[in-house]
């Protein structure tokens, strides 16, 4: 996958699990967190959903790398380059 | 030959048992959920008698908040079993009362109009109550490991009006609490907010909508669910359950048991002794008159959609030393909700505290006879809060303590099981875990809160950490 691909990827996968948000203006470089309502259930749909649709392991030490998209680009890039 | 192991078996297919098996299957775990009954919903259930459609439980669904809101329980539950607003329909109620000797507070679903009603019927109490609800707002109901403590302590350290404390307990503990006289401040909390600071819907298709909804989700994911398929017993060797034994002698097994059947009720399943058990078997229950009418209450001139009322001059929440206590309960006019076509038919429910043993202690004729007795003077007491609808009924079912058990298999047709709550739902055995009534949420949303968290903390997140 390329950066834009996996940036695609986790917005689809937040969109699945967060419908009633408005995803159109997320900013890449700022934490999801304060762009949209997420609380600790969806970020664990967010890691469930990862391994669910791409096979992709997330230990709960490194949830924090899933902060803002760019952070996910770079945690999952590694992760995904074959997918 | 039929699948007999599966990764997790869910028993009870009620709100929390199929709010479990959807996020469970979702995320590719094989799961079964057994039920006993032919009908889904367990304590929300529904049944037909004589070509007339019943609703158990569900008079309102709490947690009502426009489609959307965020933050809020049901939009939580929308999120996690992936389901639209659109799935249950809701419809906000008109407006509610709680009805005292001498004094009415009416809500609605905007918060503030309860609060300016309770400043206005109560002006010397203003500042407590204003403080009061700052304090349950800041609260954090969700924190498992909070101590519990009395709530008629704790608003009574901010209300010094009785009446005003009375009037508050009166709805939220009829509505959601296992324990007798005093309710534990953090499920007072959640009442609170899901009642008062929410609000109260209902879709117009009542409880089937929502058990619809669920069921075709839970197959859509690839749930198992067997109806009529009763557990009777959970084979522990050790710490572990091994397998589990239907009514029809089969034998399934599962790595992990996630039970809504009731702590107690659970573990006699696995053996436990009786008496060891028994004082944590919950007590509070309920009779219901449901009255089918030839028009809607608002006919008549009667547009509250619920009241909680009292005619004492102290309320009561305890077991009554009657078959019923009709001194105080619950008035429910369904057709009272804001659809947008009129219910098939109208009618009324009228709910009062009542006594397990004293109608389980009843042979058929007098148990016949105590409904006929009880009857009219449930109604004649209802009768200080609305118009005379006597004449308007065409049909009406009564149910008792005695048909809760029979239905739901909760012991003593305790509707909100248990007076002690287990918050995190583990159990003395490793791989077995109660969700529903005992685990804590209470409700129609609670229940499907507690199956959700608990098929989050004890599976998802456990197979993910491996």
């Amino acid at each position: 996958m390329t950066n834009d691909q996996i940036k695609h990827a986790v917005l689809q996968i937040i969109a699945v699990i967060a419908p009633d948000e408005d995803l159109s203006h997320v900013k890449s470089d700022v934490a999801l967190r304060d762009q949209l309502e997420l609380d600790s259930m969806d970020f664990l749909d967010i890691v469930m959903e990862l391994r669910k649709r791409y096979g992709v392991e997330v230990p709960e030490g490194d949830y924090g790398q899933l902060a803002s998209l760019d952070s996910c680009v770079i945690y999952l890039a590694p992760k995904l380059k074959d997918k | 030959m039929a699948q007999t192991h599966y990764d997790v078996i869910i028993i009870g297919a009620g709100m929390s048992g199929m709010a479990a098996g959807i996020r469970l299957a979702y995320f590719d775990k094989s799961v079964c959920v057994l039920e006993r009954h032919y009908a889904a919903g367990g304590l929300n259930s529904f049944y037909a008698l004589d070509g007339h459609q019943f609703d158990v439980g569900l008079h309102a669904m709490t947690n009502y908040v426009r489609p959307g809101t965020r933050g809020a329980p049901l939009t939580k539950i929308f999120r996690q079993l992936r389901l639209t607003p659109e799935d249950f329909g809701l419809a906000p109620q008109h407006h509610s009362e709680v009805r005292f000797p001498g004094k009415t507070l009416r809500f609605n679903n905007d918060f503030r109009c309860f609060v300016q009603d309770v400043v206005d019927n109560f002006p010397a109490q203003a500042d407590h109550f204003v403080r009061l609800v700052k304090h349950i707002q800041e609260y954090d109901e969700l924190d498992l490991e909070a101590p519990p403590r009395s709530g008629r302590a704790v608003v009574s350290s901010f209300l010094s009006d009785p009446l005003l404390t009375d009037m508050i307990f009166c709805p939220l503990m009829i509505y959601g609490n296992a324990q007798e006289r005093d309710m534990e401040f953090g499920q007072f909390v959640v009442m609170f907010k899901s009642i008062f600071c929410e609000g109260l819907g209902r879709p117009r298709e009542g409880v089937r909508r929502i058990i619809t909804a669920l069921r075709r989700k839970l197959r859509e994911v690839g749930g198992t669910v067997r109806m009529k398929c009763g557990v009777q017993a959970l084979n522990a060797e050790g710490t572990r359950i091994t397998s589990v034994t239907l009514d029809t002698g089969e034998i399934l097994t599962a790595n992990t048991i996630l039970s809504s059947a009731g702590y107690v009720e659970t573990m006699r399943l696995c053996g436990t002794d009786h008496a060891t058990l028994a004082p944590m078997e919950g007590r509070l229950s309920f009779v219901e008159i449901i009255s089918i009418l030839d028009q809607p209450m608002k006919h008549l001139g009667h547009d509250a959609t619920i009241i909680f009322y009292n005619t004492g001059k102290e309320f009561h929440y305890e077991t009554p030393k009657n078959l019923v206590d009709a001194r105080s309960g619950v008035i429910c006019c369904p057709d009272n909700f804001l659809f947008d076509k009129p219910l098939p038919e109208s009618m009324i429910r009228l709910t009062c505290l009542a006594n397990f043993d004293g109608w389980n202690a009843l042979d058929e004729p007098a148990y016949l006879r105590a409904k006929t007795e009880w009857l009219p003077k449930i109604q004649q007491e209802v009768l200080h809060f609305i118009p005379d609808f006597r004449h308007h009924v065409v049909y009406t079912d009564f149910f008792t303590p005695r048909t809760i058990q029979k239905w739901t298999g909760h012991l003593n047709g305790a509707v909100y099981g248990a007076p002690e709550k287990l918050k995190t739902g583990k159990t003395p055995i490793e791989n077995l875990f109660i969700c529903g009534t005992d685990q804590g949420f209470l409700g129609i949303v609670g229940a499907m809160l507690s199956g959700i968290s608990m098929a989050n903390l004890h599976v998802l997140k456990r197979a993910h950490a491996r």
